[in-house]
């Protein structure tokens, strides 16, 4: 019980998530957790504005079930399966982050310099979330998966478009952390 | 009903094998793009390497799926400029957001509810893709 209280190492997550993948392969569908966005517009009545939400979602209905089933292993991991105890971070990232003026790096999930109501409700830390969701769900659905579709079934297929998607990743990601942040932070 | 349990209890495993591997954290994700720990390529890399094998296994062995057909990846569309472009915004977003599709529900079950102005941004992002999808070049 205690190995499980404790953080996982990756050689056990990384498994595990494949795991999950081929699972869902097994029962004839395929993991990926952006085109539940898309399902969700469509439900929203987005197909009366765009031929791309004219789709079937009863068809996705499996996958909404995968978010609400990973909404509860959330709950359960993080109020009986975890020992509070901090991210163990480099320290480097801990030195790095102070700089850009987060403080107390790794003693929550999330940074509360974003996500607490505090920040939440202020101008910028509003429009900082906004923003942040916006470029994920617009250029996930533009670039056809995101982590789960391209990160782990695309590379584990060996599929081309989905390394050239990863390439894109982290060019978004790095001109974000090394470039962007200094002006925004 | 029933046919949906299975689906339901993936999920639960997705959602606690990503809190605790910590790959739901904003700051792991800051800190793999500073290439400042190994964590989270630990995670992805043995990630696809675990799938490759089981892939191929299942290849090898012809393998069905429940509903009776050989267990097959789809392919993906060939293709260049939509996969960098949007992926590259897809990046910015992940690293600004520290979240991608998955951690951000699963977010949600760990009571950090802020995260629902996240999710809330991506529908809108996603249909705005939806409406401006035909003058992007892909």
């Amino acid at each position: 019980m205690e190995y499980i209280l404790q953080p996982w190492p990756w050689y056990i997550s990384g498994p595990c998530i494949a795991l999950v993948m081929f699972l869902l392969l097994y029962f004839g569908r395929t993991f990926g957790m952006s085109s539940n966005l898309r399902t969700l517009c469509t439900i929203g009545g987005a197909g009366k504005r765009a031929e791309f939400f004219n789709f079937n979602w009863r068809s996705q209905k499996w996958n909404l079930i995968v978010v609400l089933g990973a909404v509860l292993g959330g709950f359960i991991a993080h109020n009986f399966l975890s020992n509070p105890i901090n991210i163990d971070l480099s320290q480097n990232t801990i030195n790095d982050l102070e700089a850009l003026g987060f403080n107390n790096a790794g003693q929550s999930l999330l940074p509360p310099e974003l996500f607490s109501w505090d920040a939440v409700f202020s101008f910028k830390g509003f429009l900082i979330l906004l923003m942040g969701g916006f470029l994920v769900g617009f250029g996930t659905r533009y670039a056809g998966g995101c982590t789960s579709g391209h990160g782990i079934t695309g590379l584990s297929s060996l599929q081309l478009p989905s390394l050239i998607a990863i390439i894109g990743f982290f060019i978004g990601g790095l001109i974000m952390v090394h470039l962007i942040y200094p002006i925004l932070f | 009903m029933g046919k949906y349990i299975k689906f339901f209890l993936v999920g639960i495993f997705f959602g606690i094998i990503l809190v605790k591997s910590e790959a739901v954290s904003w700051y792991r994700i800051f800190e793999m793009f500073k290439f400042q720990s190994f964590h989270m390529y630990g995670i992805i890399g043995s990630a696809v390497v675990t799938g490759i094998f089981l892939l191929t296994l299942a290849r090898v062995l012809k393998l069905k799926t429940t509903e009776n057909s050989y267990i097959k990846v789809p392919l993906k569309e060939r293709g260049f400029k939509r996969y960098i472009i949007g992926g590259s915004i897809f990046g910015l977003g992940w690293a600004l957001a520290g979240a991608c599709p998955g951690p951000m529900y699963i977010l949600i079950g760990t009571g950090a509810l802020s995260i629902l102005i996240v999710i809330a941004a991506a529908l809108l992002g996603t249909f705005v893709y939806g409406l401006l999808r035909e003058k992007l070049p892909h």
